[in-house]
């Protein structure tokens, strides 16, 4: 069997059967590609056992890059580039460059941190996701299963131990 | 496991599953446009097209068409300016401040609120544009590009480029904002579309889905990016209508130069974008036939916001005339003075009926969750909140510091003609966005379905 192109894929109908199930299905040692849901189920991410993201840590930087990139724009463009003297005011000054290094702050944090959420969750507007299941974004929480990764367990014992933890179908999914 | 809280009332009524979230509200993306949504289209596409012939004749002509003169430089052009941009506020407002203190009564109305913010803030910043008469060299007026002067650069003291700052970043954030809630239905609408067989649409939804999937690593990330996106937005929000009002409080003009301004301002955009929120939402719900998603109860909770907002308004119309006496200055004492007895008290006594006394009906149970009474009031604050800002700017310059300069602004028809081409550009847009984006975000709905929905 070749990675990543079969599949044990559970369907589950609600979403905290599915935190019980997920709970289950990882203590008897099945590995899960990740669960799929219509909407956000708080505590998914730590059933999964899955990190805090660290996009945060990439918003502050941007924000971080557009104060410094504001400040050293105003101050050298109105300060040294070429000073003018507007209503008897000090060359540069900072109170009036606030407005603007706020708003740059801003931009560059809201777009640099979208511009990661975008390349680090691989969101393209040409790709065709890999479904497996079309009901995920509809009604049912999805949880896929590798069996490459789970190569120690039978794909009936997989099926087994999903049927068991609560899915409502398990189906098998293969792809070319 | 049910929970069903005994306390609140429920959000979302009429027993829905999951699958009739994702029915009721991809069902008007699917279908046909029905021939009210021609009709509505139709006039919205009038309006921009008269409103267009009225922006070439400014173009070609220059602001000479507009009733400006000498003593009027500023009147209809930055009165409506500052009139969308306040309403734009109310999106921001729903999506960003009541996600941070977690009000879930934002999730049904989020979305059409986002929209009107973008399509509100592209009609605003159409005004300062248009003024500046010659629209095409406007890039190196407004914005710190090297240019043939030897890089004269613009002017970082000014709060009109701090606008072209605040406008322009606002404006990309909320769309950001609005963009990242769309893309996880505009995924629900491609399944659909897979199971439908309509491969086009498939692809279309898909393509502006960016290959969504709803995986929980995704989904983890994205609450993280949606929450981080409401804390930068609180701040814009506030500070995007204190720079406006900073057009007018650091000049040195009697009845601008105040410092209530900035809190006054952002309190009035707020009581605004929700009027205009309301008179929305009241027709598309009714015409989406959405009434369970957008219940009763949502329309009174807006309306308590307006009662707050409107009274804090209300102080602060108060607050100006009692310092304007207070502070014994006499230019000050007079533009209060000639707001109230002057040529145009019939534009601040309207602006006090719609801004101060009508939104206190609201006091009264039965008129706040009324559809009719709140239709009607939603429509008069934003007349009253168009006149404030007429009332702000007109009557403060209209008499100058010499008699002789004494006049009057008649608007002529392209002043009227350039607010009817932003009428037309926000409805043709919200007519748009109506038919073709999901106008409920269904995966904030789905998610609190469980908790807060009526029970069979």
């Amino acid at each position: 069997m070749d990675a990543d192109k079969h599949f044990v894929v559970g369907i589950y109908d609600d979403e905290d059967v599915l935190l019980d199930a997920i709970r289950k299905v990882r203590s008897s040692g099945v590995k899960i590609q990740e669960v799929y849901s219509p909407f956000p189920v708080h505590g998914i991410d730590e059933a999964l056992g899955y990190k805090r993201t660290r996009l945060p840590i990439a918003a502050f930087l941007f924000g971080m890059t557009g104060t410094i990139l504001a400040l050293v724009m105003q101050i050298w463009m109105l300060g040294y580039d070429w000073p003018m003297i507007i209503g008897g005011k000090n060359f540069a000054s900072l109170p009036p460059f606030i407005p603007v290094t706020f708003e740059l702050t801003v931009l560059l944090s809201a777009l640099g941190m979208v511009g990661t959420f975008m390349i680090v969750s691989d969101m393209k507007p040409y790709k065709w996701p890999r479904q497996f299941d079309i009901r995920s974004t509809d009604d049912k929480h999805v949880m896929a299963v590798d069996l490459a990764v789970n190569a120690s367990k039978s794909k009936d014992e997989v099926k087994r131990i999903l049927k068991e933890s609560g899915a409502s179908e398990v189906n098998e999914k293969s792809f070319e | 496991m049910q929970v069903v809280s005994a306390i609140r009332e429920p959000l979302i009524t009429g027993t829905k599953t999951l699958k009739d979230v994702s029915h009721d509200i991809s069902r008007q993306v699917e279908g046909k446009p029905t021939r009210l949504w021609w009709m509505a289209f139709g006039v919205s596409l009038a309006l921009l097209s008269w409103g267009a012939y009225c922006c070439w004749m400014l173009l070609w002509h220059g602001i000479g068409v507009w009733g400006l003169n000498k003593t009027v430089g500023w009147a209809w052009d930055i009165t409506n300016f500052v009139w969308w941009v306040g309403i734009g506020h109310a999106g921001t407002l729903i999506s960003a401040i009541l996600l941070l203190f977690r009000q879930r009564w934002r999730m049904s109305i989020n979305r059409a609120a986002e929209a009107m913010t973008i399509f509100a803030v592209i009609c605003a910043a159409s005004f300062p544009g248009f003024h500046m008469g010659r629209l095409w060299l406007g890039f190196y007026w407004a914005l710190p590009l090297p240019n043939t002067f030897g890089s004269l650069w613009v002017n970082f003291n000014s709060p009109l480029l701090w606008d072209v700052f605040a406008i322009s970043t606002y404006f990309t954030v909320s769309l950001v904002f609005w963009y990242m809630g769309l893309i996880p239905d505009f995924a629900v609408i491609r399944d659909r579309a897979v199971v439908q067989g309509n491969k086009i649409r498939a692809l279309a939804y898909n393509a502006l889905s960016f290959g969504w999937q709803g995986g929980a690593k995704t989904w983890m990330r994205y609450e993280s990016v949606a929450l981080i996106l409401a804390g930068l937005s609180t701040p814009l929000v506030l500070s995007v209508h204190t720079i406006v009002s900073f057009d007018f409080a650091t000049s040195v003009i009697p009845g601008w130069h105040t410092t209530i301004f900035p809190p006054y301002f952002v309190a009035g955009a707020i009581f605004s974008g929700f009027a205009m929120v309301l008179t929305l939402l009241l027709v598309t719900r009714k015409v989406f036939k959405l009434e369970q998603y957008i219940t009763v109860y949502h329309i009174e909770l807006m309306n308590i916001i307006i009662i707050i907002t409107g009274s804090i308004v209300g102080i602060a119309y108060i607050t100006e005339l009692f310092i304007s006496w207070y502070s014994r200055v006499p230019y000050e004492g007079y533009a209060f003075y000639n707001r109230v007895q002057g040529p145009y008290a019939w534009a601040y006594w309207s602006m006090m009926t719609c801004n101060v006394i009508s939104p206190q009906l609201f006091w009264i149970k039965k008129i706040r969750t009324s559809i009719v009474a709140t239709f009607v009031l939603s429509i008069i604050v934003n007349i009253g909140m168009w006149f404030e800002r007429f009332v702000i700017i007109v009557t403060s310059i209209h008499r100058d510091y010499i008699p002789s300069s004494w006049t009057m602004f008649y608007p002529t028809m392209y002043d009227v003609g350039q607010y009817i081409f932003t009428f037309g550009i926000f409805f043709t847009a919200f007519f748009l966005f109506a038919k073709f984006f999901p106008v409920i975000n269904m995966a904030e709905v789905k998610s609190i379905l469980k908790s807060t929905s009526e029970k069979k």
